[in-house]
């Protein structure tokens, strides 16, 4: 028998068994649909917290005080000891480092902003104009000028905040008061949302010598670095690091982390969840097997008298295999077919529900689930195709 | 053509031994009409299933035009089932799914004959067995002598030298079993080597050479 032939029959055999194709089409649809959906959630976790990383800004080289326990995690800031104060003279000393295209000190805090009798507690940032760029924030109006010091008492607030203090809309040049200090509104920034949990419209930001003076301290939080390029990156952040260890006499107490760094970690964690999620999904195409198995011993015992005819007009054993791996084989590309069609609807479904999660199948999703289909099918059909193949003709012809 | 030398066929049921066949002789010229009667179970359809390379022998030759083919290999057999033998059946086992036209395509298909050469002869077949309007039609839908003339045409599509029918007429009226005999008969004077299984004693004494079986021994042959 010709393959074209063994291709056809078979096609011929699979239309008309309407309910049974039907059961395994739907076996094999929802188990490559389960892949599709599920892969998809995964990369769309991953699409999601690489894009909150960026929002963070590029190529971000970020010195941290205190010694990291061990590599590529957040140390000082988890254990809590500040054995040296990174200061802003060490911030200044990091301008003339090659590959850094600027640098931004920076102070966080906690305090409560009053104006026009409201009261609020805020999140307080204090730093210089570098970070605005570097961070890619935007100031909807006004300006921030500030540099390392001494600068005047101007303050930016976050669009909700303003909004709130200044329901009118003329915060600008309006006086608030942060503590006993009192503060000038120059700018006001545009509305961002949330982002890595931290929500950028209710902050506000002074000059970082202010912020040093009002939480009392001599010690940054942060000092943020921008590098020239993606390539630089590293170098950048070797060099930040000898000479900080440097300037605090050799000894090595900062931590110099990298926002590639952390997101490298993120992405790789995040796909291998996918990868762990599509094997989950995968276990249902392995019941859908199990179901095509059974469908297709029952056709064989169903049809025995009509594998004994075929063996009486000549067919051999091998004939009879291929024409049974074949209907599986038709039926699984069908399945698979219309299961790329439920999982990349139900995607695009997903996606409008929740758009903040860019729920995109990976482009490798779509052939991973046709491939495990294929072999689903062809592995589930073998034994009764094998069982077919080995029919007695004269037992199988006298069964009616 | 056909050359049996002590053929036998036992099954083993449990303990006990069943003989279908018992050192069975028989030779078979090319062309013969050949008809095998005897009580049910005296080993008629095993003979012909050996015949026709469905079954083994225990034991014993059997040679098909000079070639030994019980040593062949199931692949083989089966080729040389394709292109030697036809069988008819009493109950016509016809696909159910497939229409006339298509169940006598069958063995053209197994054979790897090409589409366009396929629809010839199928149709020429149609029309030496008189199916012409019913091409198209599935088993169902014909009556039980339209059935075997279906499945004598699938049988000798490919022209076999031997035709083996296990009571062809045994699930048909007379009249129309005597459409079948005639057809059968015209595939004779056609050259084809014809044996018929049958409880039938007037189609049994139509053929030219009858014999009777009786526990899987063939107890007279006369011509
Ligand atoms: N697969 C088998 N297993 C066991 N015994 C079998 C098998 N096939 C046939 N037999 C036995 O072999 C003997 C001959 O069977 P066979 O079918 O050849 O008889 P038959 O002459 O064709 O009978 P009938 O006229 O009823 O068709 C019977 O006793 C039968 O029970
Ligand atoms: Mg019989």
């Amino acid at each position: 028998m010709k393959n074209k032939d063994a291709i056809f029959l078979s096609f011929h055999t699979v239309v008309s068994y309407r309910l049974r194709a039907f059961l395994i089409l739907l076996a094999m649809a929802l188990g490559v649909a389960a892949v599709v959906v599920l892969t998809s959630l995964g990369e769309g976790a991953r699409r999601f917290v690489v894009n909150q990383f960026s929002s963070l800004g590029t190529n971000l080289v970020i010195v941290l005080p205190g010694r990291a326990e061990t590599s590529g995690g957040f140390p000082g800031a988890l254990v809590g000891e500040t054995p040296r104060d990174l200061t802003l003279e060490d911030a200044a000393s990091l301008a003339t480092i090659r590959g850094v295209r600027r640098y931004a000190p920076l102070n966080v805090g906690a305090t409560e902003i009053s104006a026009g009798g409201r009261l609020r507690e805020i999140t307080l940032l204090g730093s210089t104009a570098n970070m605005i760029a570097i961070r890619g924030m935007k100031i909807a109006q006004g300006y921030f000028a500030a540099n390392n010091g001494p600068n005047p008492a101007d303050i930016v607030l976050g669009a909700a905040l303003a909004n709130e203090l200044f329901p009118l809309g003329n915060a600008i040049g309006q006086r608030v008061r942060l503590g006993d200090r009192r503060f000038r509104v120059t700018g006001v920034f545009a509305a961002q949302g949330e982002s890595m949990g931290f929500n950028t419209d209710e902050i506000a930001l002074i000059p970082v010598d202010h912020a040093q003076a009002l939480f009392n301290t001599q010690s940054l939080f942060r000092i943020l670095i921008e590098a020239e390029s993606r390539s630089a990156i590293e170098p950048t952040k070797a060099a930040v690091r000898a000479a900080l260890t440097l300037r605090h006499d050799g000894e090595e107490d900062i931590t110099v982390i990298t926002q590639d760094a952390i997101l490298s970690t993120f992405d790789r964690i995040l796909t291998a969840l996918t990868f762990a999620v599509a094997g989950i999904a995968a276990i249902s195409l392995a019941v859908a097997g199990i179901l095509v198995m059974n469908v297709m011993l029952v056709a064989v015992s169903q049809r025995t008298a009509e594998i004994g005819l075929l063996k009486a007009l000549g067919a051999t054993g091998k004939d009879i295999k291929r024409l049974f791996l074949m209907e599986t084989l038709w039926l699984s590309l069908a399945g698979a077919a219309a299961g790329m069609g439920i999982g990349y609807s139900g995607a695009f479904f997903l996606r409008l529900a929740y758009p903040q999660l860019p729920a995109y199948p990976p482009h490798w999703a779509g052939l991973a689930a046709i491939a495990t289909a294929l072999i689903t099918g062809i592995v589930a059909s073998l034994l009764p195709a094998i069982r077919a193949s080995k029919l007695d003709p004269v037992l199988a012809l006298s069964k009616k | 053509m056909i050359s049996l030398s002590n053929i036998s066929r036992f099954f083993t049921m449990g303990d006990q031994e069943v003989r279908a066949l018992n050192h069975i002789n028989l030779d078979i010229p090319g062309g013969e009409y050949l008809s095998v009667m005897g009580p049910s179970g005296s080993g008629k359809s095993t003979l012909l299933n050996i015949i026709g390379l469905l079954d083994r022998p225990t034991s014993g030759t059997y040679l098909l035009e000079n070639h030994n083919v019980t040593a062949l290999s199931e692949a083989e057999q089966a080729k040389v089932r394709r292109e030697h033998i036809g069988f008819i059946f009493q109950s016509f086992h016809l696909v159910p799914r497939l229409t006339a036209a298509e169940n006598i395509e069958l063995p053209l298909i197994l054979e790897g004959v090409p589409p366009a050469e396929r629809k010839a002869r199928v149709a020429t077949v149609l029309e030496e067995t008189d199916l012409m309007d019913r091409a198209t039609h599935r088993p169902a839908e014909l009556s039980g002598g339209q059935r075997q003339r279906v499945a004598i045409a699938r049988a000798t599509i490919l022209k076999p030298a031997v035709l083996l029918a296990d009571e062809p007429t045994g699930n048909l009226d007379h009249k129309t079993g005597a459409e079948v005999v005639a057809l059968l008969e015209k595939l004779h004077h056609g050259g084809t080597t014809v044996i018929v299984v049958t409880h039938d004693r007037e189609l049994g004494n139509r053929a030219h050479r009858k014999i009777q079986m009786r526990d899987g021994e063939i107890v007279t042959d006369e011509k």
